[in-house]
């Protein structure tokens, strides 16, 4: 009785972090591989896109949004940016940009829709630009892959600074940009002021539409960065790569301790909800459990980490 | 034989004595007030007697039997109706379902026994002198209009005790005066009312005895008929409040620093005033009378479709709030909770948002420069906080509406528009806004105040624009003001 009591003090007091332990431990015990460094570096480099397009969701989610756009904007960036450059054979850093405009523009689109037209959530605006996006991205492929991509479009994925592998290079440097802009700026501050309360925010003169728009803009830069990343692992950008993305962005946001009602969440927590899918898929994988079972251990996992955060949020 | 006997009621949240051995008796047919300071205990115990908390230590003796709760439903059994400060009914469903929610009479099953719903419904608003038709949906209803439907709701239980909890914050003048002649009914018929509220002048007006609270301990029980209001303030704060306004002299010449001409939008229209530097002008209306909705249009939050406004003597244009603050116009809303604080963050941050820009350096936030202002600004407002850094939410009503203050008076405004700024807040914490409010137009800031309390607008105001129905009607020098006069023009007579 007593033990589960200090569990439960210890389950409120660290979260998230104490749940990734427990993982890791179990996992350690369970399988010899796990705590190889050949492992982690896969563990890492499994979750770069997952990580890279959290942050942009996270964003979202801080103001009381949601981007379900996710997905299908990795996709359209990744396949505008590589029939640009095997097909029309567009200079690679030409390439890589055309891909991030696509994601601004799209991200752009979706705050617009939501500030200008006055949808009433962004579920809607995102849900509509999901479809409209996903859609376009097959249309331009016919459904199928693009392959034969160069190496420097594909280096973001696949490249390696020293001995460190560059996805996980882009997920270092973009946690560290993403931290220092949520703590450290201006916009950072109005972001968390206006997802705990819009209306005091515009009161107290934030232009909310002007940040709201902004942070769409952001989200969709990740997802677009996201998209050339994968692309570059995989070497082909195809149009339904993003498939999934959207809900695993979300609950990596959520599990990490970010609420849904908007001005709570952190970077650091983030990318704790990150590892967390990425240790558990890789964990699962190793003990041979199959794809379909994983599925439903995930959603478990989802669940049990916000109950935690519930918890956590009534002890204090 | 007392109705209701709590006998050495002791309630404990972490860190925190909430309630210290509280004895509280309630007689039949008896308006009985519970007064004290915020954070007094006054809630907590009405929530134990309600059943929804569970007290630590003491009994609970009704009509001669000591009682156990076990949760709000076994409260209304014993017949205890509580009618909450905030409002709770649901917006999107009519009068009748919101009286009867949860209790629907079935006739079969899933089907509800609409006309009898309506029926009861009917008598009940007829009863709380509300003349409206129960179909209606809720969210259509002004704020007054909902509190009553509120306590139509509590009393379709038959209690024989109803709490109410600030049930007249919400509520103009006149509508008070009928809410009182529905009480003093409903006492009549034999129900006990236990009625928590900050107005000392309510109290002394229908109360028949009051027990005063503080930090968590019974200080007295006093017959209402037998003790003068100031001993009952007294009481409540523990120390000599001299005056709940404190004096002040008028400043200097007057010197034009606002001038509004012809404002017009969806719920007023010609407004034409001016305001001086150092003056705090006063505003005094009924609820709808479309105070707020020009205070908002001027700040820039609601569109105005024409008018002018000069800033001394320089024409300006106000399409956002962000334009308003640009020209040192600061604005804090009557609903603190939904428009003014953020309850996400901490008291700091909550203070420095409406001067964010000026703390950035490169996009960066200077935050050298935000601790040392936000600290001088507290200090300044003696904001009672353990430090700049706890929640927003965990301080009391009095502090949080001192924050949002604080924010504007970090932005060195010139203009302050405050829409009720003592709304909910304690007899103490009133006086010291009033005295930050002092200190302010001493400096020459020029404020204007809209307020439903009469002694609020009679004893702040240098100047008071009265209005009916989206218009200024009377507009009364400090030295002409009289509540008759001011009532005349909240009613309409010009």
């Amino acid at each position: 009785m007593k033990g589960v009591n200090i569990f439960k003090n210890l389950l409120k007091r660290f979260g998230s972090v104490l749940g990734l332990l427990i993982l890791c431990i179990s996992f350690s015990i369970l399988s010899p591989y796990f705590l190889t460094a050949r492992n982690w570096s896969m563990i890492f480099q499994q979750v770069s896109v997952l990580a890279i397009i959290a942050l942009g969701e996270l964003l979202v989610i801080l103001t009381a949004g949601i981007d379900l756009s996710v997905g299908s904007l990795l996709a359209l960036s990744m396949v505008v940016m590589a029939k640009a450059e095997v097909e029309y054979g567009v200079n690679p850093f030409l390439a890589l940009l055309i891909g991030i405009l696509v994601g601004l523009g799209f991200g752009l689109s979706n705050g617009l829709l939501y500030t200008k037209l006055h949808l009433p959530h962004p579920f809607i605006s995102t849900l509509g630009m999901m479809m409209i996006a996903g859609g376009l991205a097959l249309v331009l492929t016919k459904g199928y892959p693009i392959p034969g991509l160069s190496p420097t479009v594909r280096f973001l994925g696949t490249g390696q600074l020293g001995p460190i592998p560059m996805p996980l290079v882009c997920i270092i440097v973009c946690y560290l940009a993403f931290h220092i802009f949520l703590t450290q700026t201006v916009l950072g501050r109005k972001i968390y002021a206006i997802g705990g309360n819009r209306e005091a925010a515009k009161l107290s003169g934030i232009n909310v539409s002007r940040v709201l728009i902004l942070v769409y803009c952001i989200a969709g830069f990740t997802f677009a960065l996201g998209g050339i990343i994968l692309a570059g692992r995989v070497n082909s950008a195809f149009p339904l790569a993003g498939k999934g993305y959207e809900l695993d962005a979300i609950a990596a946001v959520i599990i990490g301790g970010a609420s849904f009602f908007g001005g709570k969440g952190s970077v650091g927590g983030t990318l704790i909800g990150v590892l967390i899918i990425g240790v558990l898929r890789n964990g699962l994988n190793l003990l041979n459990v199959s794809p379909f079972a994983q599925m439903s251990i995930m959603g478990a996992v989802i669940i049990i980490a916000v109950y935690v955060d519930v918890l956590r949020r009534r002890a204090s | 034989m007392d109705l209701v006997e709590m006998q050495g009621i002791s309630k404990f949240f972490p860190g925190v004595v909430a309630l210290n051995k509280v004895n509280f008796d309630l007689r039949k047919s008896e308006l009985h007030a519970l007064i004290g300071e915020n954070g007094a205990g006054k809630s907590t115990l009405v929530k134990i007697l309600a059943g929804v908390y569970k007290k630590d230590k003491g009994k609970i003796i009704i009509e001669g039997k000591e009682r156990e709760f076990a949760g709000p439903q076994n409260a209304y059994e014993i017949g205890i109706s509580v009618v909450p400060q905030e409002l709770e009914l649901e917006p999107y469903m009519n009068i009748a379902e919101n009286v009867f929610l949860g209790r629907d009479f079935s006739r079969r099953v899933f089907l509800k026994d609409w006309s009898r719903m309506l029926a009861e419904t009917k008598s009940l608003l007829k009863k709380v002198g509300l003349a409206v038709d129960p179909t209606i949906l809720c969210e259509e209803l002004s704020v007054a209009q909902q509190k009553m439907v509120s306590i139509a709701k509590a009393l379709s239980y038959n209690p024989r005790i109803l709490v109410l909890d600030e049930p007249t914050a919400a509520l103009a003048q006149k509508e008070i005066k009928r809410f009182f002649s529905i009480l003093k009914e409903l006492k009549k018929s034999g129900t006990s009312i236990i009625y928590i509220s900050h107005r000392i002048e309510e109290i002394k007006e229908i109360a028949d005895r009051a027990t005063v609270l503080r930090d968590g301990k019974k200080i007295t029980t006093v017959d209402v008929s037998k003790t003068n209001i100031q001993e009952i303030v007294r009481l409540m704060v523990g120390r000599e409040l001299k005056d709940v306004f404190p004096k002040r002299e008028r400043v200097s010449a007057p010197k034009e620093i606002l001038r509004v001409s012809n404002l017009l939008g969806d719920k007023f229209k010609n407004i034409s005033f001016s305001l001086q530097e150092g003056e705090i002008l006063g505003v005094a209306g009924l609820i709808g009378a479309g105070r707020s909705e020009t205070a908002k249009g001027l700040f820039g939050d609601i569109k105005t479709k024409g008018g002018e406004i000069w800033l001394k003597g320089k024409r300006i244009r106000i399409r956002s709030p962000r334009d308003a603050i640009s020209h040192k116009i600061g604005y804090v809303p009557e609903d603190r909770e939904m428009e003014g604080i953020v309850p996400t963050t901490n008291l700091k941050e909550n203070i420095s948002l409406a001067f964010l820009d000026d703390l950035s350096k490169f996009g960066f936030i200077n935050k050298k420069k935000e601790n040392e202002i936000v600290k001088k600004v507290i200090k300044l407002l003696r904001i009672r906080a353990p430090s700049p850094e706890v929640n927003i939410t965990t301080l009391s009503g009095g502090n949080r509406q001192k924050a949002i203050l604080a924010r504007w008076i970090a932005k060195d405004c010139e203009i302050l528009i405050l829409d009720e700024p003592t709304i909910g807040i304690d007899v103490g914490a009133k006086t010291e806004i009033y005295k930050i409010m002092n200190e302010l137009v001493e400096k020459g800031v020029g404020i204007t105040m809209i307020s439903s309390e009469l002694p609020e607008i009679l004893g702040m105001s240098d100047r008071i624009l009265t209005m009916h129905e989206g218009e200024i009607t009377q507009e009364i020098e400090r030295k002409d003001a009289s509540e008759e006069r001011v009532i005349e023009g909240m009613v309409g007579i010009k």
